[in-house]
């Protein structure tokens, strides 16, 4: 997970290296922009300037093999989330998963996410797909770091270790 | 003689680089600013030119951040200093994404200086119009400042302040009488010894000073006209109960 600013956070997975390469490029051209204009992009633009990279490089000899989840909050737009895959395709949505972990919790997230989820619910929902993994995911994940964005900003919360199933 | 004038890369008989020199003139034209280093606080001040009055006053900005912990003021052709300060940004961005680490002062004023630099040394280019002062922290924390010139030399001021432009030669002076120890003190002293400099040489006062202070792991605030106008009165009465207590010394 990388800080692009005080309110955007990027996950980047993917190609060993490809990761950290792509993600703190963009992390310090965020940067840059904030010095040059005196004001951080908005979350939406951040993830369209994103996607652009991600898709020149794309077609260049040195693609990046990258899957993305950029999330923000924008003073006027509010909390917002973007979905970014390998082959540059964005989108916002209200949630969102990349892996073979996709294939479990996506159906968990349809069936629990409701739009006026508050701060104690959404982490909840993101417990029970935790536990979902936990059931019947082949591989054993036994810890998940997990960050929060709000007006305020970022905030770490305590990471989430499932307990082994019964 | 006027024929070594042109050609930038060419010496004069006697050794001089003109064109390098007619930069230090426009240098001298310029607004002058002051920079102040602190024990926790590093403090730029630049005279304020007075704007006219359909222009929007804050698109002039003569104090820039190059970075979270660094910035700069400049003295001498604005359009000039905007591509430098470009390439300083663009520089201390690519410096973390390389080292993982930010610039340190001294780092980015070498930069900066070496493209002053090369612009004198190269065809067809002429050099960079401007000086610029130089100042932030250090990530273990010390404050620095320095100053860059259009010859691309660069200067460490241990001796705690300096100021380029039109009236450097006065301010420096005043400077030098009155940088002590305890004018840098706190903080305040800083700043209200930043401010004094520059009322030296500026008129009318608060209303023609733009200030900046970087204070450590904070990054640069410019302080409103408000908060100038109130140190300019605080510093105002300071002097009346100077001259006051003088006046009071030669009657007893």
């Amino acid at each position: 997970m990388f800080k692009l600013s005080d309110k955007i956070l990027l996950l980047c997975v993917g190609e060993a290296g490809d990761t950290v390469q792509f993600a703190e490029y963009i992390q310090k051209n965020i940067q840059l922009y904030k010095m040059r204009n005196g004001y951080e992009l908005s979350p939406k633009a951040a993830a369209n300037f994103t996607r652009k990279n991600l898709a020149d490089y794309l077609r260049s000899r040195t693609p990046y093999h990258v899957n993305l989840l950029l999330a923000g909050f924008d003073e006027t737009d509010g909390p917002g989330l973007y979905y970014m895959d390998h082959l540059s395709a964005l989108a916002k949505a209200p949630f969102a998963a990349h892996g073979y972990g996709a294939y479990l919790t996506l159906s968990i997230l349809d069936r629990y996410y409701r739009p006026d989820l508050t701060r104690d619910e959404a982490v909840d929902l993101l417990k029970k797909c935790i536990e979902e993994l936990n059931k019947r995911f082949i591989l054993n994940l036994p810890s998940f770091s997990v960050r929060l964005i709000d007006k305020e900003g970022i905030h770490d919360l305590e990471k989430l270790m499932p307990v082994g199933a019964k | 003689m006027s024929e070594y004038d042109r050609a930038i890369t060419v010496f004069s008989p006697d050794g001089h680089l003109f064109q390098v020199e007619y930069a230090q003139e426009a240098v001298k034209k310029g607004s002058t600013a002051v920079g102040i280093r602190g024990k926790d606080i590093v403090v730029l001040g630049v005279e304020k030119k007075s704007v006219a009055k359909l222009q929007e006053e804050r698109t002039v900005r003569k104090i820039c951040a190059l970075d979270d912990h660094v910035c700069m003021a400049f003295a001498g052709l604005t359009a000039d200093a905007r591509i430098v300060i470009n390439r300083a940004r663009v520089e201390c961005q690519s410096h973390r994404l390389t080292v993982e680490d930010p610039v340190t002062v001294e780092y980015i004023t070498r930069h900066i200086a070496t493209l002053k630099q090369r612009y004198t040394q190269s065809n067809g280019r002429r050099p960079f119009g401007i000086s610029a002062l130089i100042v932030g922290f250090d990530y273990d924390g010390t404050p620095r400042l320095y100053q860059t010139d259009p010859s691309g030399t660069y200067h460490y001021i241990a001796l705690h302040a300096n100021a380029i432009g039109r009236s450097a030669k006065t301010v420096r002076e005043f400077l030098e009488k009155n940088y002590t120890e305890e004018s840098i003190a706190t903080d305040n002293e800083a700043i209200k010894l930043a401010i004094k400099a520059l009322l030296e040489v500026v008129q009318s006062g608060g209303k023609n000073i733009e200030l900046a202070v970087i204070r450590r792991n904070q990054s640069l605030k410019l302080l409103e006209s408000k908060e100038i106008e109130t140190l300019v009165t605080e510093i105002e009465k300071e002097k009346e109960e100077e001259a006051e207590k003088k006046k009071q010394k030669k009657s007893t």
